[in-house]
């Protein structure tokens, strides 16, 4: 679906049986999954399968108990050098981050800034840009997603709508090689998800690698390179969209899609 | 339209207009009130110096429990149970004695450790400081300070709570490392809740610091006393003492006001 040339040769994420546990829950029972550079790829699954876990795991928001996750060739979390991984200092972490965006359910906004601030705060705090620098960067991400107008608007006056595109801005700000969604949509009224996903759709066009956890099936089907169909901690079934959500092979994913489309 | 007649609303009005009348009669004829002392010594020297005293242990003692408490409070949060567990015994000792005691205590400190050195092997002494030269407004400041952090700790972990757990998260996700996300994400919203409790605790404060002349320490009240114990005028400079504390008061009032309104931003629609 993207027309990117891949240059590096290791994918953009690399998951190697991950397991994660909640105390005595586990919540990750051995997840494999490669994306690509340029790659769209949608986790779809019932509630408590772990898909938003997984999500955290990409930017060590959540740490794994076994497994081996990596981000752009370097492991999430830990740094090689000879043959022993070491865990990373939180500044070290931090930085990790840093090039990883991720557009949370709840939007999350800072709520003592304005829409303008909570986009530049990234540029300035995280990649110590210049001020005026990073107000022309945010202004121009504010732009690409319809909302330069409310750049002085609190998020307490934006709509879901609108406050989730600011944070997609956000996360556009740093600019990240890899964008995680967890559950975008999930949290806005029904007639403000279709600006969300125009959003995130030009995103896609653009060759930005996204890893998108949603229940939005016809954005996965639409938009998705890849769905990963995600049950009781464990990968069900993967493939290109169309065949996975056209044409599903596993009875659990049938059923799945059968109570949601 | 008749609207009803609210009568026993018009009898209580009636009876509290009564008593507030009785009152500012007796008050200003009551020659026992002596109101030309109390004007003589509302702005008399003594006074405004023990008013400067009261102002600067407030302000002071305010400033370093918030300093403390903050301290206090990340630790108590923290994931460490000894700095948790060493948090929370500070807590449960300055909030359980009576300030009143730990003044006295403080400022007596000296029949416990006539001599405070702190020196390391090899370097040598680095400080030092004997426990009789501790100034009556020393132990007050320690006294209050350390008393009032314990309070602050609780104020600045409720600011903190508050604060939700996306924000954290976000700024964390964003790359931040851990004290900016604390500085610059959680803690300016965690002081909307914290600053109308810490403007209370300021008041608070105000009047506390009048417990400090028991250690003869020359702030407001002291220095009325001072002055009534040789004119015996009693009543008259309580009320001067009153009115300087009222009128402080009033002040700090006034600008909790317009600060909670200034940290308000991002909640109009909110409140």
């Amino acid at each position: 679906m993207t027309n990117q040339t891949v240059i590096a040769t290791h994918p953009m994420v690399e998951a190697r049986n991950i397991q994660k546990s909640f105390g005595t829950v586990e919540v990750l029972k051995g997840i494999d999954m490669v994306v690509d550079r340029g790659e769209v790829v949608c986790l779809i699954g019932p509630s408590g399968s772990g898909k938003s876990t997984f999500l955290r795991c990409i930017n060590h928001l959540e740490t794994i108990n076994a497994g081996m996750m990596s981000v752009d060739g370097e492991p999430v979390g830990y740094e090689k050098r000879g043959n022993l991984l070491y865990e990373l200092r939180e500044s070290q972490a931090a930085a990790r981050r840093a090039q990883i965006g991720m557009v949370f359910q709840h939007f999350n906004l800072f709520e003592h800034k304005t829409a303008l601030k909570n986009v530049m705060e990234g540029p300035v705090v995280v990649r110590r840009m210049r001020r005026s620098r990073a107000k022309e960067l945010a202004m121009a991400q504010l732009e690409k997603v319809g909302l330069a107008h409310k750049a002085d608007a609190y998020p307490s006056e934006l709509s879901g709508g609108q406050q989730q595109r600011v944070a997609i801005a956000r996360a556009l700000a740093m600019e990240p090689k890899l964008l995680l969604f967890d559950e975008p949509t999930s949290a806005l009224d029904p007639e403000l998800v279709g600006e969300v996903l125009e959003t995130m759709r030009a995103l896609a066009r653009e060759g930005m690698t996204m890893v998108v956890v949603t229940h939005e099936m016809s954005f996965a089907r639409d938009v998705a390179d890849r769905v990963v169909f995600m049950d009781g901690g464990v990968v069900v079934e993967s493939g290109p969209s169309r065949d996975v959500i056209g044409n599903p092979q596993n009875a659990r994913t049938r059923e799945f899609l059968g109570n949601v489309l | 339209m008749v609207r009803r007649r609210a009568y026993g609303r018009w009898f209580a009005d009636a009876v509290l207009v009564l008593i507030v009348l009785g009152l500012i009669w007796t008050s200003a004829t009551n020659p026992n009130f002596q109101w030309d002392v109390v004007f003589q010594y509302l702005t008399h020297q003594m006074i405004l110096g023990g008013l400067v005293t009261t102002l600067q242990l407030t302000v002071l003692t305010m400033v370093i429990a918030s300093v403390i408490g903050v301290v206090l409070a990340l630790m108590i949060i923290s994931d460490d149970p000894w700095l948790r567990g060493v948090a929370e015994a500070y807590k449960w000792l300055f909030r359980g004695t009576p300030l009143l005691v730990q003044l006295i205590f403080w400022f007596n400190i000296s029949a416990l450790y006539p001599k405070i050195s702190l020196s390391i092997a090899g370097v040598g002494e680095l400080f030092s400081f004997s426990g009789n030269s501790i100034t009556p407004f020393m132990a007050a400041l320690l006294g209050l300070s350390l008393h009032e952090s314990a309070y602050m700790a609780e104020i600045v972990r409720g600011g903190v709570m508050a604060v939700g757990h996306g924000q954290g998260e976000a700024a964390k996700a964003m790359g931040m490392k851990p004290m900016q996300t604390f500085g610059r994400i959680v803690l300016p919203q965690a002081l909307r809740v914290i600053v109308p409790a810490t403007g209370n605790q300021v008041i608070l404060m105000l009047k506390t610091t009048s417990l400090v002349s028991v250690i003869a320490l020359p702030e407001l009240l002291y220095s009325a006393q001072a002055i009534y114990s040789r004119t015996f005028e009693i009543i008259p400079l309580l009320i001067v003492a009153s009115c300087w504390y009222l009128a402080v008061c009033s002040i700090l009032g006034v600008g909790q006001y317009y600060l909670e309104r200034r940290l308000g931003r991002g909640h109009k629609s909110k409140r």
